[in-house]
């Protein structure tokens, strides 16, 4: 199948279908490809991994599978539509490694997490699901003029608040919803940006070496987190260079150095010689080598 | 097809059928340029009764009925000192503070060319038409080489920078004698030469920007937080970007009337960082930088007007001095803050909270 090969074009028909879909992707910066006939599959509701030495290209598969790049040979799909020109953007919520943007930004917990509601503002609140204009705007005229001055200034509403409020309580933290984002802790920091992607009601969650930098405690919070949203149903894809943190906590393992050396479940992966091949002949586990 | 493309594929076709086709369609557009014109030199009118009735309850000299072009020359002021903090917020926090100073070089090219044009050709096009156009097509070339090359922005602000002197300097030297005396007023700006015609256009560019950073706020603010995750939640951010140093451009123009080319950047970077010392919230700190500008122009009008100093030096000289107060009371803010930090609630691992320390 070729790049350009489009699948389903909307959400409802894509369900039950993989919510990401590389197929045989390739590419590469320069002439020299990062990431080689890449083959991979992620269905709704899996905790998988993605692991690989530095300059793997984790963080560049992330990236095409994201959409952010388009490959130059083989396909990326989104749940069901082609990865570039995905446009479901509320359905994604993306943690990234040390996510600290400006430093001296002055921005609140709370301002950060209602980023996570833009996707869901604007004029496409005016229309159903099906394109239809929404039924309230055809009824009341004061509701029509005051509906769309809030979806042109992408004015939040009640509803907007309250999955806000709900994503700050998840994540515990509600005591510092109007404290600066700069005067947080890395832990604390990674605790508001996911928020950031529950306030947007995400069906997947990618994170690229989220708990880089966070402390020991504040890591194991995170990770606890991750495995109770995995269960209420959200699909986690996590890209980490902990192995540790790896085999504790995801059900899949991907691992990667250009290509693919292992996909399957955790514990084949520890069994399994793709450690070794992928990092080269002295890596171990830690556990391993102190037994 | 697009409107944006269907318009001048029509005019070329009427063009080349016969010429005088277009003459409705000029006059057309014509009427709509005086209407708005008609509009704007209104509400100037309004404004200068409203500075009559400031001057017979206060006194103030700088007010007087007689002195129209003060009346000018603070209404655009006040103007300068909302557009610049509300673009500056978020060029600063995406470390973009010196673009202001590469579009305000293009700004003094686009002047140049406006003064050229008039010189050679007698057009009578206000410079500060053709620099707001210059500016926002150098704006796109910012973007533009830093998508296409890699380069870092500070390096394509530099080229543009350059380019945009060497093109102001080169259209001067070729036609010195005219040009030269009329060049300072826009280099270090002057409160005397506030135009009816330039505070309208002042006006509409105020009202543009104003009105597109209402609407795409959610974006820009996203785009500039988290360039990644607004890609990831569907925004366009090249497209964004775009919008972004355009309005930066319009700004840039709009405040070398009474700034001058050499430091109209401070007012897109001054208050915004002394905003950044002293707020909690990126709403908060809008509001505070547009409250430090307005404050900063104000007292450097006043100062300018009665110490008959250039007030483009001293509007800055202010609000360098209030970012200084600002960074002290910022200081102590931190200080107190620190011994009221609160309590952290921690995770349990089925996603309820409980509290205590983290």
């Amino acid at each position: 199948m070729s790049a350009d090969d489009t699948g389903p074009a909307t959400a409802d028909a894509t369900a039950g279908e993989p919510v990401v879909e590389l197929a045989d992707v390739t590419f590469g910066y320069t002439a020299t490809p990062v990431v080689e006939n890449v083959s991979l599959t992620v269905d709704p509701g899996e905790y998988v991994a993605i692991v690989g030495p530095n300059g793997s290209g984790k963080s560049t598969l992330m990236q095409l599978l994201l959409g952010l790049l388009e490959p130059d040979a083989g396909r990326a799909h989104l749940f069901g539509e082609r990865a570039d020109r995905f446009d479901d953007g509320e359905r994604i919520g993306y943690v990234a490694q040390r996510a600290n943007a400006a430093k001296e930004m002055p921005i609140t917990v709370r301002e950060v997490v209602k980023m996570g509601r833009f996707a869901h503002v604007g004029l496409d609140r005016l229309r159903d699901d099906d394109g239809s204009v929404v039924e309230d705007l055809r009824d009341d005229p004061l509701d029509t003029v005051r509906d769309i001055a809030n979806a042109v200034s992408g004015r939040l509403s009640a509803s907007d608040w309250a999955a806000v409020d709900d994503a700050l309580e998840t994540v515990g933290m509600n005591a510092f919803a109007d404290r600066r984002i700069t005067e947080l802790s890395g832990g604390q920091r990674q605790r508001a940006f996911i928020a950031r992607a529950l306030a947007s009601e995400a069906d997947l969650l990618v994170l690229d070496e989220p708990t880089v930098g966070v402390d020991a405690e504040s890591v194991d919070a995170f990770y606890d987190l991750l495995a109770a949203l995995n269960a209420e149903g959200i699909t986690v894809l996590l890209i980490e260079h902990d192995l540790g943190a790896v085999v504790e906590h995801a059900d899949r393992v991907v691992c990667l150095n250009r290509e693919v050396y292992f996909d399957g479940p955790t514990d084949e992966f520890v069994e399994s010689d793709a450690l070794a091949r992928a990092f080269g002949t002295e890596a171990r586990f830690l556990a391993e080598v102190d037994g | 097809m697009s409107a944006d493309v269907a318009a001048p594929l029509l005019a070329n076709v009427l063009a080349a059928l016969d010429p005088s086709l277009l003459l409705p369609l000029q006059n057309g557009l014509g009427a709509a340029g005086d209407l708005v014109f008609g509009v704007l030199l209104w509400f100037l009118e309004q404004w200068y009764w409203l500075m009559d009735w400031v001057y017979y309850f206060t006194g103030l000299e700088m007010v007087n009925p007689r002195y129209r072009f003060m009346h000018r020359a603070i209404l655009v002021g006040l103007c300068i000192g909302v557009m610049a903090p509300l673009i500056g917020t978020f060029l600063v926090h995406r470390q973009l503070a010196l673009i202001g100073d590469a579009l305000a070089h293009t700004g003094f090219a686009g002047v140049a060319v406006g003064l050229f044009l008039n010189a050679v050709l007698d057009l009578g096009v206000s410079p500060y038409l053709t620099a707001v156009v210059v500016a926002m097509i150098a704006a796109l070339f910012i973007e533009l080489i830093s998508e296409v090359t890699d380069a870092y922005n500070d390096v394509s602000m530099a080229i543009v920078l350059s380019t945009g002197f060497a093109l102001g300097t080169t259209l001067i030297s070729l036609n010195a004698g005219g040009l030269a005396v009329g060049v300072n007023q826009f280099l270090f700006g002057n409160l005397s030469t506030v135009s009816p015609q330039s505070a309208a256009i002042l006006l509409v560019l105020f009202a543009v920007i104003v009105g597109t950073v209402a609407v795409t706020r959610n974006q820009l603010l996203y785009v500039t937080f988290d360039e990644t995750a607004a890609a990831v939640s569907g925004i366009s951010v090249n497209w964004y970007n775009r919008v972004m140093v355009m309005l930066t451009a319009m700004v840039v123009v709009g405040a070398m009337q009474i700034m001058g080319v050499i430091l109209v950047a401070a007012m897109l970077v001054v208050p915004v960082a002394g905003a950044t010392q002293v707020s909690r919230s990126f709403s908060e700190s809008l509001l505070v930088s547009v409250v430090l500008a307005e404050l900063a122009v104000l007292l450097g009008i006043g100062v300018a007007y009665y110490g008959g100093v250039t007030a483009g030096g001293v509007i800055v000289l202010v609000a360098v001095g209030i970012y200084v107060c600002a960074v002290a009371v910022g200081k102590l803010q931190s200080v107190r803050g620190e011994q009221t930090t609160p309590d952290m609630g921690s995770i349990e691992a089925d996603g309820t909270t409980r509290t205590g320390d983290d």
